[in-house]
């Protein structure tokens, strides 16, 4: 069984590297990655569960980082943004104007990648429904649709 | 970021798990099984919860098995709304669930944390309160087998330390004629103004509500009315809006008088389409 | 002509950053040694503090300090001194920051946070502008009239809770109203919202021993923050640092201080180390300024033919329990208060007022947005009355050059823009001539409802910014500005304007997305859609620098006169003789000859730019000059109503304003997009709700909804370009406007469908639902 009493060091597998990580058992993943790992690109919005832009993928499944503990993530794959290199998506992003402050963008992205894994032949329907789950308040996601569907395209 | 401290466990089974909470228990931790864990989190944030010790159901294996057995569907109460939905097994119940929150919290909420949660909606409760399911329990005088009907009234009633393992449905209910319709005040992310599920079991319509009281039911009483084919619809939905169990809200969702507008239009169409 | 960077759609230059996850915000960045501030907020609205109990929060963990509103005494307010950063005695809003903990690690400063006790003694609270008027209301704040002005021009009454008050006094009334064949009238309510960028508010302070005081934030004003902090803990201005990497998303909300002052409060409080304080969700939203409250009437008075005869506004605008930017809204509200129409009989009357919610900044619009949507329902109501088709009504009536605006300034095609023009361009985008109400079958009707918008900057008078443009050897330049990056690409479009008149390639133009107020030269604020224009201008302005310096010393190496030179593509040639050319690499180090003398030296350019011609309102007429130029548009929306449940879907919404010239039309084009989009929230969704003691109900994004993905319309934008004679190519400030009418489209289009008015937002389904119900009995 696994445990973790009080603070102390657990084995994290992200981006494909495993690192050592000193966290408290109630510390979330999104503290984990950011304040003791360095990965910042998954930002803290809400910490509620509510905003998206903290969304890494584990297991290849989108999850809020900041509704996940760190300690939940130990023997899971965890991939954030700096994870993907040179992704469809991420060109997409740019191509299209899909972002302006791009706070939310990690997020998005994250969320984006997983849908294009796991459904790449996602209809606009489902593409919505799983893009809900994210917040921009700067673009009108029109622009974000659109890069979607250009990957989404590419891959049909 | 949650404020104060507390232990993890993960056991890996359910033996496992119940002793660990009796110990923890004795122990004054004030011990909680942890399912996706989204509303302790939340609530934890918040100073919400005092909680000394999280028990993780998520690598007990019953917990998280979802299959057809013989002739009934098992799912572990920490299978996650996303894969109810994905999977599909029973339409009425994957729709449901694919309302709750949002599409990415629904990777992580679990079926035992949406039945369980101090969120007053638990919609993926309604689809089986119209489908006679039973749920596994387990606690420290063992493991039993109850009719969901003895084991919910407003709450889930459990004794200190027990926990849902699996819950279960007969599988002539995952393919009978049903209606799902949440809605809200104006977002399709929202809390439900209300939230209607709808089977027809044996020429009968069987309805489970959430959002119009403090917690989710099934009315046989309000079904009487509602299946009362002597009257004419309009008839039906008002004698059964009589024996709501509760007052019809006020709140940030939406006025008692508009929710009751929206639910007589919602009834009137479902009782329609089901031809009821 | 043939431009290289301009009316390109040119690649962010903060684009691979920002979509790697590398791009840094204010509290991204993490050192060992940080301590972190967490807030005690009040959950009182209006209250006396009785005492605040920290003696078990002082004890826990990790605890180094704990401030209370006694520990730095100060007044701040960017137009009146009236808010302490920490509450002193008195609480004014539910979320007002009372106490702050500081502590080694942010858990265990919010653990501490959580023991702290306050006790209030409950004051009845003022719950809405209206309210605020009353004369036996509360009052917020004792004696409004003993704060200190910032700036002449604010005017709190005593014995009120009346913070400021302006008029517009123009042509003769009583000729107006005896003019006019119709009159209508209607009164409007519009809550306040919030700006919700997706970056909460963050700011790190520390103090060096020498008294340094370094800052990193989340801010659009980096070089107020320097200003005020200087002022306000009497510290010489060169000896405070203010760094703003990105920032993530501000809409308004972040150009003036808030965590700011609370950071070097702590950092001092625990002798200079570094403090972060970021704030959460909830904090954002209930306790950092948001956006007014506006309760509006509006008279107007028309000809038979349509023609606008006399023009009565009264604006009561709820800025919350301080007055911040609020008085500057209302004076914004109020110069620009007939819209976009020739009127030459207006009076308004815009009062600036305090109640117990949660004061009110700058936000998208600057008032206009608010303003638009009482006017732009008014011109409807008038069209409806003259049975008019509202879109004529508002063509008739567009103003052109040679009218003169509320504030009386004499208007050109330069300042005001083309009108006209852009209501025929959205006539035709919108289809509006197929119908604006139509059946569809299925209980489904479609309509279609319009509005206009203008609105300037009302901005300080001698607000300026400036350039540097520092050449590398390579030929390539880097760009300083202080405009901060929020999200709008302005680092990019000031690249652009830098590129193409230097005869560069945008690739060899670098900027960085960080301000350094000690790196970068001065900026006002990256506000009011100005930063094309103001800083804009610095950079051609330096750019024209950094050119004669390298025509001087190519005309020595090439041995003809500066004037004989030509520049293009990074090259300066002989304009006779193509063929004999420089490389700018050759020069912008000096020139080196074969025997190794060199002429010449490193090429800086320097430019600064300051507004033109403002000047104040005046006090009793609002006579003045407040702001550079105009930039009018129009906007259409397109929805369905279902009859049955009275739900509705936003279809279409397009945008045709003048842009003078689009620099970037894909970044342009985006920012329209987006502020419709914020819109088209506030119209149909975003409101701050209030229980009857005036605690905020919805401060976490689970109540306070917003649009997400999926429930947006098509949009439609296009533009005209009349040039603006003063901005670098013509260009108008374009990253707010799609805010401003386009909610008051909506409603008028909800309006029209559900055939009821509506005169408020937002407008849920059980609002139109209600308004129905309310008409049949």
């Amino acid at each position: 069984m696994f445990q973790l009493n009080s603070e102390g060091l657990i084995n994290l597998e992200v981006n494909g590297e495993v690192r050592r990580v000193l966290v408290r058992p109630a510390d979330t993943l999104l503290f984990a990655l950011r304040e003791r790992m360095g990965l910042t690109g998954a930002k803290p919005g809400c910490e509620n569960g509510d905003c998206g832009a903290c969304t890494v993928l584990v297991d290849g499944w989108p999850v809020k980082s900041c509704l996940m503990l760190a300690v939940e993530a130990v023997g899971h794959k965890v991939t954030t943004i700096e994870g993907l290199d040179n992704a469809p998506i991420q060109k997409a992003f740019v191509e299209k104007f899909a972002f302006q402050c791009g706070y939310c963008t990690p997020g998005f992205i994250m969320n984006c990648q997983g849908l294009l894994d796991l459904h790449p032949d996602a209809s606009d329907e489902v593409m919505h429904e799983w893009l809900q789950s994210n917040i921009c308040r700067c673009t009108s996601y029109q622009e974000i649709t659109e890069a979607v569907r250009s990957v989404l395209q590419q891959a049909k | 970021m949650i404020p104060f401290d507390f232990e993890y466990y993960r056991p890996e089974s359910v033996g496992e798990a119940v002793q660990l909470f009796e110990k923890l228990d004795r122990l004054g931790k004030k011990p909680v099984y942890y399912g996706g864990g989204t509303e302790i989190i939340s609530m934890g944030r918040m100073n919400n919860i005092a909680t000394g010790a999280v028990i993780d159901i998520k690598a007990i294996p019953q917990c998280t098995a979802m299959e057809l057995q013989d002739d009934h569907l098992v799912m572990g109460a920490g299978v996650t709304l996303t894969q109810i939905h994905e999977a599909n097994y029973f339409p009425l119940l994957a729709q449901a669930a694919s309302r709750v929150a949002d599409h990415t919290i629904q990777n992580k909420i679990t079926l035992g944390g949406n039945f369980c949660g101090t969120i007053i909606y638990r919609e993926a409760l309604l689809p089986l309160l119209l489908a006679d399911s039973e749920m596994l329990i387990a606690g420290p005088k063992g493991e039993k087998n109850l009719p969901l009907d003895q084991v919910f009234n407003q709450w889930v009633m459990l004794d200190k330390g027990e926990f849902i393992v699996q819950v279960r449905v007969l599988k002539p209910y995952l393919s009978l004629p049903y209606r799902h319709v949440k809605r809200t005040k104006e977002d399709k992310i929202h809390y439900p103004l209300l939230t209607i599920c709808a089977m027809k079991v044996d020429d009968q319509v069987r309805t489970a509500f959430s959002g119009l009281c403090d917690f989710p039911f099934r009315s046989p009483g309000m079904e009487n009315e509602l299946n009362d084919k002597t009257r004419p619809v309009e008839k039906r939905i008002e004698n059964a809006l009589i024996l709501l169990p509760c007052n019809l809200p006020d709140n940030l969702e939406g006025s008692a008088a508009y929710r009751k507008f929206v639910l007589s239009s919602l009834l009137a169409s479902i009782l329609t389409e089901l031809e009821v | 002509m043939e431009y290289i960077s301009i009316g390109k759609d040119v690649t962010r230059k903060d684009a691979w950053e920002k979509v790697t996850g590398r791009a840094r915000y204010t509290a991204d960045i993490s050192t060992p040694d940080l301590l972190h501030g967490v807030l005690v907020t009040s959950t009182c609205a209006h209250g006396n503090i009785k005492s605040i109990d920290y003696s078990e929060a002082m004890n826990m963990p990790g605890v180094r300090t704990i401030l209370t509103g006694d520990y730095y005494p100060v007044l701040t307010g960017s137009v009146l001194e009236d808010r302490p950063p920490l509450a002193a005695g008195k609480v004014r809003y539910y979320g007002e920051p009372v106490a702050l903990v500081v502590a080694r690690g942010e858990a265990q400063a919010a653990a501490a946070a959580a023991k702290i006790k306050i006790y209030y003694e409950t004051l009845l609270a003022v719950n809405s502008p209206a309210e605020a008027m009353k004369p036996d209301s509360p009052l917020v704040h004792e004696r409004p009239e003993q704060y200190r002005k910032v700036i002449p021009e604010v005017y709190p009454e005593a014995g009120s809770n009346i913070v400021h008050h302006v008029k517009i006094r123009k042509g003769d009334m009583n000729k107006g109203w005896t003019d006019s064949e119709v009159i209508v009238e209607g009164s409007y309510a519009m809550p306040p919202a919030d700006h919700m960028a997706m970056e909460p508010r963050s700011a790190r302070a520390e103090i060096l021993p020498d008294g340094q005081i370094i800052i990193h934030t989340s801010s659009q004003g980096p070089f107020a923050v320097r200003k005020l902090i200087s002022q306000h803990f009497g510290v010489e201005l060169g000896k405070v640092a203010v760094h703003v990497p990105l920032v993530g998303g501000a809409y308004g909300g972040k150009a003036s201080l808030y965590l700011e002052y609370l950071a070097v409060m702590a950092s001092k409080a625990v002798d200079g180390q570094p403090v972060l304080i970021r704030n959460t969700r909830e904090q954002d939203m209930a306790g950092a300024p948001g956006k007014l409250a506006l309760e509006a009437k509006i008279k107007l008075g028309a000809k038979r033919d349509g023609t606008l005869t006399a023009g009565e506004y009264s604006f009561i605008v709820g800025t919350g329990a301080y007055a911040d930017t609020g008085p500057r809204m209302t004076n914004s509200m109020a110069m620009n208060c007939t819209g976009p129409y020739q009127l030459e009989n207006v009076w308004c009357d815009a009062y600036c007022v305090y109640t117990n919610h949660t004061y009110a900044t700058s936000f998208r619009g600057f008032g206009h947005t608010s303003m638009t949507f009482a006017v732009e329902r008014t011109m409807d109501k008038l069209a409806r009355a003259l049975n008019m088709d509202p879109l004529e009504l508002r063509r008739k009536n567009a103003i052109t050059p040679g009218a003169t605006s509320p504030t009386r300034l004499k208007l050109t095609a330069s300042n005001l823009g083309n009108l006209p023009a852009c209501i025929d361009k959205l006539r035709q985008l919108i289809k509006w001539d197929e119908g604006q109400n139509m059946a569809v079958g299925n209980n489904r009707i479609r309509a279609r409802g319009m509005a206009c918008f203008w609105k300037t900057s009302n901005s300080p008078t001698d607000a300026f910014a400036s350039a540097v443009v520092v050449f590398n050897s390579d030929g390539s330049v880097n760009l300083q500005v202080g405009a901060v990056e929020i999200g709008p690409s302005t680092k990019t479009t000031l690249a652009q304007i830098l590129a193409e008149r230097l005869k560069l390639d945008i690739d060899q133009v670098h900027v960085e997305m960080e301000v350094d107020t000690r790196h970068n030269p001065h900026d006002w604020k990256t506000v009011a859609s100005m930063s094309t224009f103001l800083v804009g201008r610095a950079v051609e302005k330096a750019a024209e620098d950094a050119l004669l310096q390298i025509l001087r010393i190519a005309a020595i190496v090439l041995r003809r006169s500066p004037e004989d030179l030509a520049l293009d593509k990074g090259r300066v040639y002989v304009k006779d003789n193509p063929d004999f050319y420089l490389l700018y690499a050759d020069v912008v180090h000096g020139y080196k000859y074969t025997n190794g003398n060199t002429v010449g030296s490193q090429v800086i350019g320097r430019g600064s730019y300051i507004m033109p011609h403002l000047s104040p309102m005046d006090k009793e007429t609002g006579e003045g000059h407040p702001g550079p130029y105009m930039t009018p548009g129009a906007q259409a929306v397109e929805i369905e109503l279902n009859t049955s449940d009275y739900t509705y879907r936003i279809l279409r919404a397009a945008t045709v304003l003048d842009a003078g010239r689009v620099i970037n039309p894909a970044a342009a084009r985006g920012l329209v997009m987006g502020a419709m989009g914020m819109g088209l929230g506030l119209g149909s969704r975003e409101a701050f709700i209030y229980d009857q003691n005036q605690q905020l109900q919805n401060t976490s994004l689970r109540t306070y909804k917003v649009m997400r993905i999926g429930e947006q319309p098509a949009y439609l934008v296009d533009w005209v370009e009349t040039p603006n004679l003063i901005s670098p190519f013509g260009a108008r400030g374009l990253a707010e406007h799609g805010i401003l009418g386009i909610h008051a489209a909506l409603v008028n289009a909800l309006s029209l469908a559900a055939g009821v008015e509506i005169d408020q937002v937002p407008v849920f389904p059980e609002l139109i639902w209600k308004k129905i119900e309310e008409q049949k009995t």
